[in-house]
């Protein structure tokens, strides 16, 4: 049988959302899973070449994570791409909402994608939106 | 000639040993033996269940002073 697509948005700019997202990804990806993320909103300044910014926690479990040797979010993300073949995409309308070009962003990202295209991309794939 | 590798992945958290044994999977040849060594209970029961849908053996684990040891055997 073959693997279900995976697809996820992300919007949030909180620890914790970003670090399921990346969850998801990356174990879906080495898992055989077709995996399209699409980085929008409050979650794509992560993503800037070299930003390496901490996101805030929304809670006590996000305090937890960055005490305890939990892998970076960034690291998962890439590595969905890079152990899997995962497809991370930047919103074009969160691009042109904060002047960024693509050259601005981490290199192992995807194309820019608008909402049209994920969402026909989608249309039989697991939906996660964080 | 078939190799064994350990991957210490003690003090990670879920899902950082999974991914560093699949990184140590992708270097491997057809035959060799990878041991995961983790502290994480969690990635105890996830590795066998990522072996599994990928198609490798799952050599065994076993648990020793806390820590998790996972050995799989790269199928193909």
């Amino acid at each position: 049988m073959a693997a279900k697509p995976i697809s996820i948005i992300v919007v949030a700019g909180s620890r914790e959302r970003l670090q399921m997202a990346a969850m998801i990804a990356a174990v879906g990806a080495v898992s055989g899973n077709p995996v399209t993320v699409f980085l929008s909103m409050n979650a794509l300044q992560y993503f800037v070449k070299g930003d390496r910014t901490a996101a805030p926690p929304e809670g006590r479990f996000g305090e937890l994570l960055d005490a305890k040797n939990a892998p970076p979010f960034r690291a998962m993300f890439e590595q969905a791409v890079t152990l899997g073949d995962a497809k991370i995409h930047p919103c074009s309308m969160a691009m042109d909402v904060m002047g960024l070009e693509p050259s601005a962003l981490e290199p192992w990202l995807a194309e820019p994608l608008g909402l049209t295209k994920f969402l026909g991309d989608a249309a039989d794939a697991q939906i996660w939106s964080f | 000639m078939a190799e064994k590798r350990v991957i210490d992945a003690r003090g990670s958290f879920c899902p950082g040993p999974l991914m560093e044994l699949i990184a140590g999977m992708k270097m491997a040849q057809v035959g060799d033996e990878l041991e995961v060594l983790s502290s994480d209970k969690g990635s105890a029961n996830d590795i066998p269940e990522w072996i599994h849908k990928a198609g490798h053996e799952h050599v065994g684990t076993r648990e020793e002073a806390g820590v998790w040891h996972i050995s799989v055997r790269k199928v193909k």
